[in-house]
């Protein structure tokens, strides 16, 4: 293979890749959707939940985005040192999108700032995002990918607290957002939350946080049980689906972390809709794929 | 339970026996009508050019596909922000007489008043299912203002059992948005009491 056919091969997988993620969501969100929708009794979530499950089969029949908002296009990347083609990666991930743009199709949602336009392609300044961790001594690539909706990025907060306020505050942070905004923002929920030091930091840490599968918990034990008392907390407020009351508000809390300034706790909070479309694919050097997101995949 | 069907024209004493949080569907026709034409409306008096009275309206932004000679297709259609014409909604519903307010997410005061005292309901159609809202449109029969541009245009749909619509304004005064989010906030605080002993990792 050429780089030149490599290139065009990865360039092509993605696109695919990426359109298939907008019609079709992965396998743990449709499992916990399923899970909850099973727990409700009253017949107005009943209803909601059954709209939602045709919903996701009529796009998969008619081969169409399943939600009309197609979201800004991210990418987390998880790049070995020596995939070959790490420095290829910024342009096709470009070119990527714009080809899942026009074959999905997707909405056109990339409107440069300032001069307010709209590209009409999904790609602009700095979009999509790539959000890089170069791993020493591999040859791989981890890719997660996420469309970024505007109802469920809106909820989007981060703040520092003073550490008097403890993880009490960073509890209260969270709650507070989830009867806020949380409420417009299709749940049931992905909520993530990130701690550590500035606001930066704590933000992509609670991004990062949504990247990971439903009902996977973090190594550290007390991060771990701050996910499960959330979780159950905000399940007892019963948002249910759309904010329109049920027995569970969420799909899950995430929560990422790293050391913080002994005088600050940064936090943050990041959700993802019901609608949660995020796809994980690891190509090796030779581009063999293996996709752990989505088990029906099928370009 | 039967499935609770209107039809336009929709009349005040159809909506009489329909509480907040019932489920119903449409039958007939809706018309698409979001922040522009409010505002064209309200603002600048100028007359809705679809008669709306007795009918439905949908805070949303479609993608359709134009299949020549002023024909066009329903590719999908999603309820958007319906707290956007909130600014505008009591004055357009008493000037239009329209009866179904259809969007995502609740609306306030204004519109409440409106729904009582009009006799209009303010429904939500489950965002994120834009496709089965698609299947429900049969056809699209006019576009008007279409100066406006794809997402603003009024594009009147034939519709078949629109919905699931859940009830969130009624016509006795009731939303159910405000409602929820008083027994939320009460909720959030016992949560929060049960959770702060087990977190005091700062010692
Ligand atoms: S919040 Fe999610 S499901 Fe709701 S409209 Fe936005 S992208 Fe779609």
């Amino acid at each position: 293979m050429t780089k030149e056919e490599a290139v065009s091969r990865l360039t092509d997988t993605i696109a695919k890749f990426v359109a298939y993620t907008g019609k079709c969501l992965p396998d743990d969100v449709r499992a916990k959707i399923r899970e909850l929708a099973a727990e409700e009794e009253a017949p107005l979530a009943k209803a909601i939940y059954e709209c939602m499950d045709r919903n996701q089969k009529l796009a998969v029949e008619r081969n169409c985005p399943s939600c009309q908002d197609t979201g800004a296009v991210q990418f987390f990347l998880k790049c070995g040192a020596g995939f070959p083609y790490i420095g290829e990666l910024p342009d096709l991930l470009r070119e990527a999108v714009v080809r899942a743009t026009k074959d999905a199709p997707l909405r056109h949602n990339c409107v440069e700032t300032f001069d307010e336009y709209n590209t009409g392609k999904n790609v602009g300044t700095g979009i999509p995002s790539l959000f890089w961790e170069i791993v020493p001594g591999r040859d791989d690539l981890d890719l997660s990918t996420y469309m970024a909706g505007g109802g469920c990025t809106l909820p989007g907060k981060a703040m520092v607290l003073m550490p008097g306020e403890g993880y009490e505050g960073v509890t209260r942070f969270v709650l507070d957002v989830m009867t806020s905004y949380g409420l417009n923002a299709c749940p049931p929920l992905l909520v993530g939350v990130g701690v550590g030091t500035s606001v930066d930091v704590a933000a992509l840490h609670s991004k990062k946080a949504l990247m990971r599968p439903i009902g996977s918990h973090n190594s550290n034990p007390r991060a771990a049980k701050l996910e499960q008392l959330l979780e159950d907390g905000i399940n007892k407020i019963g948002l249910g689906p759309q904010g329109l009351m049920g027995k569970r508000s969420v799909l899950g809390v995430n929560v990422e972390n790293s050391a913080r300034h002994p005088s600050v706790i940064g936090v943050a909070v990041n959700v993802g809709c019901w609608s949660h479309r995020r796809g994980h694919i690891v190509f090796d050097r030779d581009l063999n794929y293996t996709i752990d997101s989505h088990s029906e995949v099928d370009f | 339970m039967a499935k609770k069907i209107l039809t336009t024209p929709i009349s005040a004493e159809d909506l009489e026996d329909i509480h907040i949080g019932d489920v119903i569907y449409l039958n007939g026709y809706l018309t698409t009508c979001r922040d522009v034409a409010h505002r064209r409306v309200i603002e600048e008096g100028r007359e809705l050019p679809v008669d709306v009275r007795g009918g439905a309206i949908l805070h949303a932004g479609p993608i359709i596909r134009a299949l020549g000679d002023d024909r066009y297709e329903m590719v999908n259609v999603g309820p958007t922000t319906s707290m956007r014409m909130e600014k505008f909604e009591e004055a357009f519903i008493a000037k239009t007489g329209v009866r179904l307010v259809i969007g995502k997410g609740g609306m306030k005061d204004g519109t409440m008043r409106a729904c009582r005292d009009h006799k209009a309901l303010h429904c939500v159609f489950p965002a994120g299912c834009a496709v089965v809202a698609a299947v429900c449109v049969e056809k699209i029969v006019s576009a008007e203002w279409k100066d406006l541009g794809m997402p603003e245009t009024l594009w009147t749909c034939k519709v078949n059992e629109f919905g699931p619509l859940i009830v969130s304004i009624d016509t006795h005064g009731r939303n159910i948005f405000e409602e929820n989010k008083v027994i939320f906030n009460q909720r959030k605080e016992e949560a929060y009491e049960a959770i702060i002993p087990e977190v005091r990792f700062i010692k």
